[in-house]
């Protein structure tokens, strides 16, 4: 989904907070929060392209002011519900107050039908496709070519693990992109280094 | 029941009523937090990362591993990934090119490796402009790259994890592997900082 969470290359953001050596939590709920969704997927209450796509299924408006840790513990309230272990109501009770959850969840997709593999040195195309459930896609890279340097190990594939639905492993490639043609001169100079998987890509003949 | 006006539940709040379903579910929640708090303090530190540098730096037979199997190489030095890892990139900077680690889409790490996320990984600031205007970025955070440097940007985007490889500063000839490891800062594992 096209979602607020897909923040690459994304203009009117100031300079980085926080500078350099920063701790990693501020606050003991901070620990609590991280360790609980940990454990709901340690126990199989649900997999991490879940708790990755329900934060991305938070509204806008809620994703850009909580923190970090809120949108994990925002996350995992609302797989809880939807897994049927709480329901919102109750969950408001035992809050003693609203409990923001994130947008129900739309539908996910299985593998690519014209799924190909790829070998170092290929010329490759991300597909121009738009899907309303989880995907693994930064829409920079969207339509754009790039050059595959290397392939990772089979990973489930996130746009039907994210809904608990069932699809084959797949390959990600290591795709080098030059940042001025993802941003035409919009950009400084770089290669941008994206993990794509085989089903976002094809070859750029 | 609550209405739309019902005031939102602070943050403790609503943890503690997770807490209370997880607990119900028989997951022992109260348990994992402690256990959970020991490993993210005391055992995925970026001294992991770093001892895996220091160790390249001064074994030619250990980098050749670290730089082509990253998990072999977790795996001789003792240490894991969590299952959802898969591989393991070490990406070694050069005089000519400097590597620099994101997450656009949410802040993964390879978390048992160095460490997980610091706060600036995490801001919106970095996750937004680093791809696009990563010499900037750099340069605001305190990295001044020369002009000749070729930046690259990985962003990770599936459950490959990255880390950089420093270049070994000058003068550090006499040093042990646990010397060399005490210098190198989380930061700099990220690419957003030299030694």
């Amino acid at each position: 989904m096209d979602g607020m969470h897909d923040l690459g290359g994304k203009q009117g953001f100031g300079k980085v907070l926080h500078g350099r050596d920063a701790v990693v939590f501020h606050a003991d709920w901070e620990v609590r929060a991280n360790a609980l969704y940990s454990l709901a997927v340690k126990s199989g209450v649900f997999n991490m392209d879940e708790y990755r796509h329900a934060i991305e299924r938070m509204t806008p408006q809620h994703y850009l002011t909580a923190s970090y840790y809120e949108r994990s513990l925002t996350s995992l309230a609302t797989l809880c519900v939807e897994k049927g272990l709480v329901t919102h109501e109750e969950l408001a009770q035992l809050a003693g107050g609203a409990y923001p959850l994130s947008m129900p969840v739309a539908a996910g997709r299985g593998n690519h039908a014209n799924r190909t593999a790829f070998v170092p040195g290929d010329q490759v195309r991300v597909r121009d496709e738009h899907v309303a459930g989880h995907v693994r896609l930064p829409g920079y890279i969207r339509g754009k070519h790039g050059v595959v340097i290397s392939q990772s190990p089979a990973y489930p594939f996130p746009d039907a693990h994210g809904h608990g639905l069932h699809a084959e492993d797949e390959p990600t490639y290591d795709v080098r992109f030059e940042a001025a043609h993802l941003w035409p001169q919009g950009a400084e100079a770089a290669q941008v280094h994206v993990a794509v998987f085989e089903s976002y890509l094809e070859l750029n003949v | 029941m609550t209405s739309d006006t019902t005031p939102i539940a602070s943050i403790e709040q609503r943890l503690d009523a997770i807490q209370t379903v997880l607990q119900r579910q028989g997951m022992q929640p109260a348990e994992f937090i402690n256990t959970f708090d020991e490993l993210a303090h005391e055992h995925w530190v970026p001294a992991n990362g770093a001892g895996l540098v220091a160790r390249a730096w001064t074994d030619p037979t250990f980098k050749q591993l670290l730089l082509t199997d990253g998990m072999a190489a977790i795996s001789e030095a003792g240490l894991s990934m969590p299952v959802h890892h898969r591989h393991f990139v070490v990406l070694e900077n050069t005089v000519d090119i400097h590597n620099v680690i994101c997450c656009t889409l949410c802040s993964c790490t390879a978390f048992t490796i160095i460490g997980l996320p610091p706060d600036w990984y995490k801001d919106l600031a970095y996750r937004s402009r680093v791809v696009r205007e990563a010499r900037t970025v750099l340069r605001e955070m305190g990295l001044d790259l020369p002009a000749h440097t070729q930046i690259r940007v990985w962003d990770t985007t599936a459950d490959t994890r990255y880390m950089v490889m420093p270049q070994r500063p000058a003068g550090t000839d006499g040093l042990s592997v646990d010397q060399l490891t005490a210098l190198i800062s989380k930061d700099a594992l990220i690419g957003v900082a030299l030694i």
